[in-house]
């Protein structure tokens, strides 16, 4: 019988069972989430044997190359020995681009190694000074770029020093993923409730988009909130994704944002909802949301604490 | 521990519905209490899950379900709240709303008595005396 190496440690197993089951089999906690190729939540790094190509379908070349694959669609037919892509290493990043995208908003495009994350996960950035800030993760696993929405805050130092001496290139260390703040694939019926303010919507930006490429086809609602219309940084996209999805709804609003969504869901029932951005007003929402008749469990909630 | 339990007629606990009805409950109580003008200040602020699972545990022992509570536990825990003012009227007033979510879930009169004879036993150390 064929064995998989996991570390030190050896398992056996029949020929057409996937990595990530033979793992599962014999009680290694590895991360997995839809077990589908779709969510890269599994990915492994093979160091020895033969890695079957549809493990790697939809990878970047550079990742193939490094031996990086999907747990859930590897089914070995010989030896393989495979190690985690260890979440709390440092992962070396370079920046690939810095857009303004709002007047106090910036999009931070990273290159990184490659490393299993959940979109709406954050990672914290870290310079070689030791200055670090976590922010929220806008992309999805699998896409070219990091992506991130950095708020620009009159003494923010990693936001001053993104605008003003960040260039493309510049190399970067993360730390992470962290959160619990994602879409969980296998309900793909459930209303989904997104609800953020500010940059809250990075990370809701990517649960959504993970949500559609999941499939999800019940009902899901976005509400951002700003304190101008011009901070709704993502309207053209998301307007967008709204066109191409009828069960998708985006609703930006300048009114307070906990009654825009109390006038649409005065009785949210066997919803779940994702809640980003202001801990104040996170904490409101769910509080309201909980009061509602929601229940606490199925409230995800991130809330930016602020540092400076 | 089952509290007021006998060999003959099933125990309190088990007769409210064991932890099922503790889960039916928790959320409707934890709801009155947040909305109550008497004593929601008392709850806000405060991380909801870990207020949750503290509920769920004061239901559990007013149940006379399995908890380890003790006296010295119930002093520490609300000794901040104490404080802040919290009097015999506070204390009433969550008596009562545990009252109304039993009356709620349709739990008869003579358990519910019960129930808030055991909540009643915690009243000094709650309020630290």
């Amino acid at each position: 019988m064929p064995t998989l190496n996991f570390q030190s440690q050896s398992f056996p197993f029949d020929s057409g069972e996937s990595v990530l089951d033979t793992l599962l089999r014999n009680g290694v906690p590895v991360s997995y989430s839809c077990k589908a190729g779709n969510c890269g939540a599994c990915m492994l790094r093979a160091v020895d044997g033969e890695i079957p190509a549809s493990a790697q379908a939809g990878l970047k070349d550079s990742w193939i190359a490094k031996g990086y694959f999907l747990a859930c669609c590897c089914r070995p037919s010989d030896h393989l020995a495979v190690v985690p892509l260890d979440a709390d290493a440092r992962i070396a990043a370079t920046i690939a681009d810095i857009t303004s995208i709002a007047v106090d908003v910036l999009r931070l495009r990273l290159r990184t190694e490659p490393f299993a994350f959940r979109a709406g996960q954050y990672v914290t950035v870290s310079l070689e000074n030791g200055l670090a800030r976590s922010y929220s993760i806008a992309s999805l696993p699998g896409e070219e770029y990091l992506e991130m929405h950095i708020r620009l805050l009159p003494n923010g130092r990693m936001s001053n020093w993104l605008r003003n001496e960040a260039q493309p290139g510049s190399p970067l260390q993360l730390m992470g993923p962290h959160g619990d703040c994602f879409y969980t694939p296998g309900q793909a019926h459930r209303p989904l409730l997104l609800i953020g303010t500010g940059t809250g919507l990075a990370p809701l930006y990517g649960i959504l988009r993970d949500a559609l490429r999941n499939g999800h086809h019940g009902p899901i609602h976005l509400f951002h909130g700003a304190r101008q219309p011009a901070g709704f940084y993502l309207n053209d996209g998301l307007s967008a994704l709204a066109r191409e999805h009828t069960n998708f709804q985006y609703t930006p609003t300048i009114s307070p944002i906990d009654q825009t969504v109390a006038e649409h869901y005065p009785k949210p029932k066997e919803t779940s909802a994702f809640l980003c951005g202001d801990p104040t007003l996170v904490q409101l929402l769910r509080k309201k949301l909980f009061l509602a008749g929601m229940d606490l469990r199925d409230i995800h909630a991130d809330a930016f604490l602020p540092s400076t | 521990m089952h509290i007021m339990s006998n060999t003959q007629s099933p125990s309190l606990f088990d007769q409210l519905g064991g932890q099922p009805a503790i889960e039916a409950a928790v959320d409707i109580f934890y709801r009155k209490v947040l909305v109550d003008d008497r004593i929601s200040r008392f709850f806000e602020g405060v991380d909801m899950d870990r207020q949750r699972s503290k509920q769920k545990a004061f239901l559990t022992m007013a149940f006379g379900g399995p908890v380890n509570y003790s006296g010295k536990d119930m002093r520490n825990g609300h000794a901040h709240l104490v404080k802040m003012g919290l009097n015999d009227s506070h204390f009433d007033t969550v008596i009562e709303l545990l009252g109304g979510t039993l009356k709620e879930l349709g739990v008869a009169d003579g358990l519910i008595q019960q129930v808030a004879t055991i909540a009643e036993s915690t009243r000094n150390d709650v309020l630290g005396r």
